[in-house]
């Protein structure tokens, strides 16, 4: 259990990349990535293309982990274990069982305790983020709004699980059972959450962080290590920027460094405001 | 500025990695800790421990913090340092398998390979006898860097399957796995006790539950 939940805690404070390509890893890791998440698409494009997003390639997944010595992610299908079962004998470190993929299963997540490989998996609150961890999830991220460019929903996913895990830390015995079945999560989780005042797992942030000020937003409010998504690969400029939010992302409360990083990155990519996507179309709605 | 500290400060170097776990366990030690994210911080603690995490990463940022030169020289100094896993490929003289533009310290003699003992999947957790120690140290291997060579200088505290995974020269130790994420800060004391710090001895309170 240490060495799946443990890969996590080394990625803490670091950034991990989407890349499409071993170029893009490249770029990446120099940029001092701690970790590239590999996918045919970024979630930008799988918004504009619409239609069935499926695991990457396999042979795709091989050019990246060649190309750099960092650890390589993946992403599967929610509830979709065969293409899980895949990632693990191609050696991927880390998956991630993603809402930016269209849905298997509309009941079931993967049973990750069936795997050696650790998972990520999104939330929007406490409940979920206890429904995955209970399913044996080693990682939880906000799901925020992937491939918009637009941190609004990452900030209220973040704020909802760290302000529930604040009030529980302050209930009683007899409002921890209220907790849980309100939160349809194990009462034995939500008990250890009162004892030891955080989640079980490290909790990171995805969705929409474009900036470095984002990042910096995102670690300030208690995230442990930052996802970027399109926000990268989908700007004017990918190296400086991928530069500069890996140094936001380490000095996040150092406002002068900040400044210093954020000057003269170029356009980030453009935004989605959340009124302009209507509720089918979010990614986030998934999962169960 | 210059008032004299009432305890020295361990610092942790926290750009990337499991930094906030080496600082829970040097705290079950009572000792002083600080994060370590720029040269500023750097001047204030009298010894350093460097983190778990990516060493491309840290590499980087150890350099656009402009922390690098100065590390560098505090070690040669003779400042106090443990390195685990990526803190380890940090310190080592030689480094296998990194990219080629990535710098290390040279504090010890050895040569280690990243990623040695394979990636994620092939990760591993497992008890090693360590010499000092009176019973074995539950050893977390993730991602982990693999000596393969030493010099005579080097002290081996610890093998696994014949390959030296603790190892000490002087003021610098080092080690393969992750001591800081099995809640047994003994490694840490040993650190400590051996470069003249004084710890709290806790021996049986802060073990691994």
């Amino acid at each position: 259990m240490q060495v799946k939940r443990g890969l996590a805690e080394m990625m803490k404070g670091g950034v991990i990349m989407d890349v499409v390509n071993s170029d893009q890893a490249k770029i990446a890791e120099d940029a001092g990535a701690c970790a590239v998440m590999a996918l045919e698409r970024v979630p930008a494009d799988i918004r504009r293309d619409g239609g069935v997003a499926r695991m990457s390639d396999p042979q795709m997944i091989e050019d990246i982990k060649a190309a750099v010595t960092i650890p390589v992610m993946a992403k599967a299908r929610i509830g979709h274990f065969v293409e899980a079962q895949i990632l693990q004998a191609l050696g991927v470190d880390y998956i991630d069982e993603s809402e930016v993929l269209t849905p298997a299963d509309e009941t079931h997540h993967i049973d990750k305790w069936a795997f050696t490989v650790p998972f990520v998996c999104g939330a929007t609150n406490l409940g979920e983020a206890l429904r995955r961890i209970s399913e044996g999830a080693c990682m939880i991220r906000s799901k925020g709004e992937a491939g918009t460019g637009n941190i609004v929903e990452a900030v209220r996913h973040l704020r909802s699980i760290i302000g529930d895990i604040r009030k529980i830390t302050q209930a009683d015995n007899a409002e921890l059972f209220q907790w849980a079945k309100t939160l349809q999560a194990p009462l034995p989780l939500v008990q250890e959450i009162a004892e030891t005042g955080w989640l079980q797992v490290p909790l990171f942030c995805a969705g929409g962080i474009a900036t470095p000020a984002d990042a910096a937003l995102a670690m300030q409010l208690g995230a442990q290590a930052v996802f970027v998504g399109s926000g990268i690969f989908k700007s004017d400029d990918p190296s400086p920027r991928a530069k500069a939010i890996v140094e936001a992302t380490t000095h996040f409360r150092d406002a002068d460094i900040l400044a210093k990083v954020s000057r003269g990155l170029g356009a980030p990519m453009t935004g989605i405001g959340m009124d302009e996507i209507n509720q089918t179309q979010r990614f986030a709605e998934r999962g169960w | 500025m210059n008032a004299a500290q009432p305890a020295p400060c361990i610092g942790v170097l926290a750009l990337q990695g499991a930094f906030t776990a080496h600082e829970d366990a040097l705290r079950s030690l009572h000792v002083a800790t600080r994060q370590v994210r720029t040269p500023a911080d750097l001047a204030r603690v009298a010894a350093l421990v460097m983190p778990g995490g990516e060493s491309t990463t840290m590499a980087r940022l150890l350099e656009t913090s402009q922390m690098f030169d100065e590390l560098s020289a505090r070690i040669s100094a003779g400042m106090p340092v443990f390195g685990t896993c990526a803190g380890m490929i940090l310190l080592a003289k030689e480094v296998l398998d990194g990219r080629t533009d990535q710098r290390s310290f040279g504090a010890i003699d050895i040569g280690v390979r990243r990623n040695g003992y394979g990636r994620q999947v092939d990760s591993f957790e497992t008890d090693v006898e360590v010499s000092g120690l009176d019973r074995p140290f539950h050893a977390v291997f993730i991602r982990a860097p693999k000596v393969v060579t030493t010099g005579t200088a080097v002290e081996v505290l610890a093998t696994h399957d014949g390959v030296p995974v603790l190892a000490r020269q002087g003021h610098i130790m080092v080690a393969s796995f992750h001591p800081e994420i099995t809640a047994d800060a003994r490694l840490h004391q040993m650190f400590l006790q051996h470069n003249g710090f004084t710890t709290e001895h806790r021996s049986t309170s802060t073990e691994r539950g």
